[in-house]
């Protein structure tokens, strides 16, 4: 087990620097002049703006400023941001933790709320709870997580004012008070992200499991006079969720693109927010860093769900 | 739709037989795309959901020819009015009809999604096509850069790209044709995958069998054995592929839209449209809502009727 792991974190770095390596340059081949900001700057003269340049390593091949990146984020330096004038990598500190949180409760919630529904689904197929739960997961996996957010929002904290219309990014938590205040602020941004994640799971879920009823070794564990409860849960369940664990990791990136739409939603000081502010404000390295983190937690996400596919499927340890 | 069944009863009147067999021959065989339409008929919500699109497409299409209200035109006498006879989607902030504005940023969700869809299939059929014939090295590459584009940061990079190429790519073709034309080319470029590993799968049950090895016999050359024998076996999931794609592409311009980095400001999106809204949440929920709503039931119409099609293309569901 422990080779098969570590076969597959070996894998993962070589993803890793591909991805890197086409996020470079696509942000180098891009046309446009990183000094064009200066372009009607009477102060900055044209010699002034090639020593800038220069200063900046900007005068090189990409390629070699590529290996120049990758050497200092390796180490731990992400470069500076031009519009904050502080290190990528504070900015990033400070603004991870919120989209994990978020991004993390909803989908553990959506994992807990979506194997019970998809389960009962595919057993009891074709009956109301069946139906209604297959409407349901249409309308979750349709709808665009904006127009979600944009429903919740005018329902739940326009209309009823149970939830804050914006998340307070200032808010410490130090007592249980504002421990219930950033709990009652998180529910919104978490519920646009767990319908979505939901809604697919679900249908995965179902599907897998439907894959598996009518085969030969759940007659058999029924024949032989297992508890229905434990055919359904320890045979054909833990069977089931194979190919749920790899449609889970493919759907990683979907998680962090809603991300970025409740955050700026929401107004949830996390990366996404960041990184759309940083594509208004021209903020090269504060982009290629939250890129390639987004990318980072997509392959670590996928490394993680590999992982368990090894555990579930014993057969792929050996392959 | 009834079935002409043959009566095989025995009879002693000879014209009763030279009947029975007349009716015989007039029976019609069954085909697959009948089977199918006849499976897809059955199918309520997809049927539904066919019937919705079909109006929607007509509706963007033919809509502005019967509807002549301008999207520009401004009423001052009309601000932010709510739906009424005479603006039956209500007004904007400046007084902008928006029903016009609906349809004519329809035409844009509508073109993005299957313009985006071509170019996904396509791309996917061919990685899929090439990767599943050649097999060994090839394939081994391609799929490679198949779980390469999988742990790509989708909704990151269209952001980052569209931003970066906007300039150029507008001052070449034009605001609105340079905007759809990165959308559309990145929004196929990140989401092949799924048909190339449909049709690679196909590819690789049927290479070897009889068919092929006698199509190779008679001296048919690669391709037609790769296009025209194997691949119309891998026509019906590539179908229902596409049709999802469609749904998953409005979505995913929409939401650039939302962000703000789509097309320019002052053409009507759906998804700019409920960007705009946003601040008339409160006020006007109309202005957000109906593009909203619009999206998502395009969307849902769509994977309806990718279920539907899902269910009546399988051969295993012949009925």
């Amino acid at each position: 087990m422990s080779q098969y792991i570590l076969r597959r974190c070996l894998l993962a770095i070589p993803t890793l620097l591909l991805i890197s390596f086409v996020l470079f340059a696509i942000l180098a081949l891009a046309p446009g002049d990183p000094m064009s900001q200066f372009a009607f700057n009477p102060s900055v003269t044209p010699a002034v703006r090639e020593n800038m340049k220069r200063a900046l390593g900007l005068d090189q091949p990409w390629p070699v400023r590529y290996v120049k990146w990758l050497t200092a984020a390796a180490q731990g330096n992400l470069g500076y941001s031009f519009a904050a004038k502080i290190p990528v990598q504070t900015l990033i500190t400070q603004r991870l933790p919120q989209t994990l949180w978020v991004v993390g409760s909803a989908f553990l919630l959506a994992v807990l709320l979506a194997i019970p529904i998809g389960v009962i689904s595919a057993v009891k197929q074709y009956s109301i709870f069946d139906q209604v739960g297959t409407f349901f997961s249409f309308i979750g996996f349709s709808v665009p997580s904006f127009f979600t957010g944009l429903l919740l929002m005018l329902v739940f904290a326009v209309s009823l004012g149970w939830f804050p219309i914006v998340y307070s990014s200032t808010l410490k938590v130090n007592s249980w008070g504002t421990f219930w205040q950033q709990a009652r602020q998180m529910v919104l941004p978490v519920t646009v992200l767990l319908v979505q994640q939901t809604a697919a799971l679900t249908r995965f879920t179902r599907s897998a499991m439907l894959d598996n009823l009518p085969l030969d070794y759940v007659r058999t564990a029924r024949s032989k006079g297992l508890a229905d409860r434990t055919v359904v849960v320890r045979h054909v369940l833990s069977n089931s969720l194979i190919p749920v664990v790899t449609l889970i990791a493919l759907g990683i990136p979907a998680i962090f693109g809603g991300a970025i739409v409740t955050e700026n939603l929401f107004r949830v000081n996390g990366i996404g927010a960041l990184l759309i502010t940083s594509i208004n404000n021209s903020d090269t390295p504060v982009v290629m860093a939250i890129t390639f983190i987004f990318a980072i937690l997509t392959v670590v996400f996928n490394l993680v769900a590999d992982i368990f596919y090894g555990v579930l499927d014993p057969r792929v340890r050996y392959s | 739709m009834s079935e002409r069944t043959i009566d095989i009863a025995p009879t002693s009147e000879p014209s009763a037989a030279v009947k029975q067999l007349e009716r015989h021959l007039s029976a019609t065989p069954r085909t697959l795309w009948g089977d199918a339409w006849r499976r897809f008929l059955r199918h309520k919500l997809a049927l539904i959901g066919a019937v919705t699109l079909i109006l929607f497409i007509a509706a963007v299409g033919l809509g502005p020819r019967i509807y002549k209200v301008s999207p520009e035109a401004l009423d001052f006498n009309a601000l932010l009015s709510p739906p009424s006879a005479a603006h039956p989607f209500g007004t904007d902030d400046l007084g902008r009809d928006l029903l016009a504005r609906s349809m004519y940023g329809g035409r844009i969700s509508l073109s993005v999604g299957f313009a985006a869809m071509v170019i996904a299939v396509g791309l996917g059929t061919l990685v899929g096509s090439v990767a599943g014939f050649f097999g060994g090295k090839t394939d081994q590459l391609l799929m490679r850069v198949v779980d390469l584009f999988l742990a790509l940061p989708v909704l990151p990079l269209l952001l980052l790209t569209v931003y970066l190429f906007r300039v150029p790519v507008v001052k070449a073709f034009g605001p609105e044709l340079g905007i759809f034309l990165i959308v559309v080319t990145m929004i196929g470029v990140l989401a092949w995958m799924t048909t190339a590993r449909i049709v690679r799968a196909t590819f690789l049950s049927l290479k070897e069998k009889e068919f092929v090895e006698a199509a190779r016999c008679l001296g048919v050359n690669r391709s037609s054995i790769m296009f025209g024998h194997i691949l119309p076996n891998a026509m019906s999931p590539i179908i229902v592929a596409a049709t999802l794609e469609v749904g998953a592409a409005i979505i995913t311009e929409s939401t650039l839209s939302f962000l703000g980095v789509g097309f320019p400001p002052d053409t009507p999106t759906w998804g700019r449209m409920v960007t705009d809204g946003i601040n008339y949440l409160q006020t006007a929920p109309w202005i957000a809502l109906i593009p909203g709503a619009l999206i998502f039931l395009t969307v849902l119409s769509i994977n309806f009727m990718g279920d539907g099609l899902r269910d009546a293309l399988d051969p295993r569901s012949r009925l």
